[in-house]
């Protein structure tokens, strides 16, 4: 069994968009915390911290999941994926791609969150019905758009047209 | 908020967890998915003097079916239990409440066994399990027990679990003959905690006449209750008999009060959700009769 002292603060290494990268962190460091303040990784936002807002998003293991619920110290071995993993370079992914088209950001605030999810979900589910993706949607809250140009953009990205 | 500063064990096998749990007891928090007790840790709501990690013990994420029972491990994880065709033939009110919980982002990874465990009187996989008449499996060093579900929940966050037990498991009966299963809850968005969530069995012999009826309610008092309903088999499963029995049940619920909703509302919830579900349910029931 690996005890972890309150205090005490260990190496935690993980592949982080395809790359291995460890940082250190007491037991009560969230991920969300982890990535950004021992990884540098700034785009992963931070909104609750009790997991109702959606903004810290991020594909762990695979899966879209809040990174405030998440300890560093769990995360020893986890394979992530964060917004900083989807542009290579200058070229956006088509839903970043469809998120500016049809100006589903405002603030931007939640904007990394919501792509993390959206990513997860269209890789499981590539053609859902408007219905589904404003129930994947829920898990988010956006204080500027009223949703209306989230959903088009990702609509649009699942069923091609524009 | 951050966490007040708490020690971590991670444990390898049940044995190591509940070594852990007899010598720490109440000073330990079980982790398993972290969708209640990670957001109580970061409000400092709970300050455990050590969190102890459940999510790399081996064994625990199984689903089998045995003898009229689905045995689900602590930690399989609400989207994984969802899209289980075990679960979707075999306990299919589970199945219809899942969609309800959380979101998306958090059923990825909150479990079955964290949400009982967790004891909030709005959830709905407690509710469906006090509805079904399932079971609790509790291990402590060098003992097992079942506890059924009915006894499981006390009150608000509150369970029969001792300090020293680990929840391993959930116990959920299989479906019955001729029954149908059926799940709706109100809340102010979907995915939000339920104000009132309603969870119903209801058997409808051929000759269109109601035979076993479960009625769980959820959100309504301080733990999920089943009303009695045995008084009404034998009754002809309609629209009418519907509305007697949601009558019934919100004439007897002893409504919780909170920012939410008061208890008039919910009684009324009771009243107009209970009379939806099972009419619903009953036309089903005896349109397969």
């Amino acid at each position: 069994m690996i005890r972890v002292k309150p205090d005490e603060r260990v190496r935690v290494s993980l592949v982080v968009n395809g790359r291995w990268l460890f940082g250190h962190a007491e037991p009560r460091m969230l991920l969300s915390d982890f990535l950004r303040h021992e990884l540098k990784l700034f785009g992963t936002h931070v909104g609750c911290e009790h997991g109702v807002c959606g903004a810290c998003t991020v594909e762990i293991d695979g899966r879209a999941t809040r990174s405030c619920l998440r300890y560093a110290v769990q995360c020893d071995g986890a394979t992530i994926r964060t917004v900083e993993g989807l542009a290579v370079g200058d070229t956006l992914t088509p839903l970043q791609a469809a998120f500016n088209r049809h100006h589903a950001l405002q603030c931007g605030f939640c904007t990394a969150g919501i792509l993390m999810s959206t990513t997860a979900f269209l890789a499981e589910n590539p053609k859902p019905t408007e219905a589904e993706v404003r129930d994947m949607l829920s898990g988010h809250i956006c204080r500027c758009t009223g949703y209306e140009q989230i959903v088009s953009a990702i609509m649009d990205v699942a069923h091609g047209g524009g | 908020m951050k966490p007040v500063a708490f020690g971590y064990a991670r444990a390898e096998t049940v044995e190591e967890a509940i070594d852990l749990l007899a010598e720490e007891g109440r000073e330990a928090s079980v982790i398993a998915g972290g969708l209640s007790l990670g957001a109580m840790l970061n409000m400092r709501l709970v300050r455990p003097r050590i969190v102890l990690d459940i999510n790399r013990v081996p064994g625990l994420d199984t689903i089998v079916a045995a003898n009229g029972v689905v045995t689900t491990g602590a930690l399989v994880r609400q989207v994984d239990a969802f899209r289980d065709p075990t679960i979707a033939s075999h306990v299919p009110l589970l199945a219809h409440a899942l969609p309800h919980v959380g979101h998306y982002q958090t059923r990825s990874r909150g479990t079955l066994g964290g949400s009982v465990a967790h004891a909030d009187p709005s959830a709905e996989i407690p509710l469906a399990l006090v509805t079904l008449g399932g079971a609790v499996v509790l291990r402590a060093k060098g003992r097992t027990r079942r506890v059924p579900a009915a006894d499981f929940f006390l009150g608000v966050l509150t369970t029969a679990r001792e300090e020293n037990e680990l929840l391993v498991a959930l116990e959920w009966p299989t479906r019955r003959p001729r029954t149908v299963y059926a799940f709706d809850e109100i809340a102010q968005r979907h995915g939000d905690f339920a104000i009132a969530a309603v969870a119903v069995a209801a058997e409808v012999v051929p000759d269109g006449t109601l035979g076993h009826l479960a009625l769980g309610l959820g959100g309504i008092e301080d733990r999920p209750i089943r009303i009695e309903t045995a008084g009404y088999a034998g009754r002809r499963a309609d629209a009418s008999l519907a509305e007697a029995i949601a009558e019934d049940a919100a004439s007897r619920v002893v409504p919780i009060v909170d920012l939410q909703a008061n208890a008039d509302y919910r009684r009324q919830l009771v009243r107009v959700l209970g009379r939806r579900v099972l009419a619903a349910a009953f036309e089903d029931a005896v349109r397969g009769a």
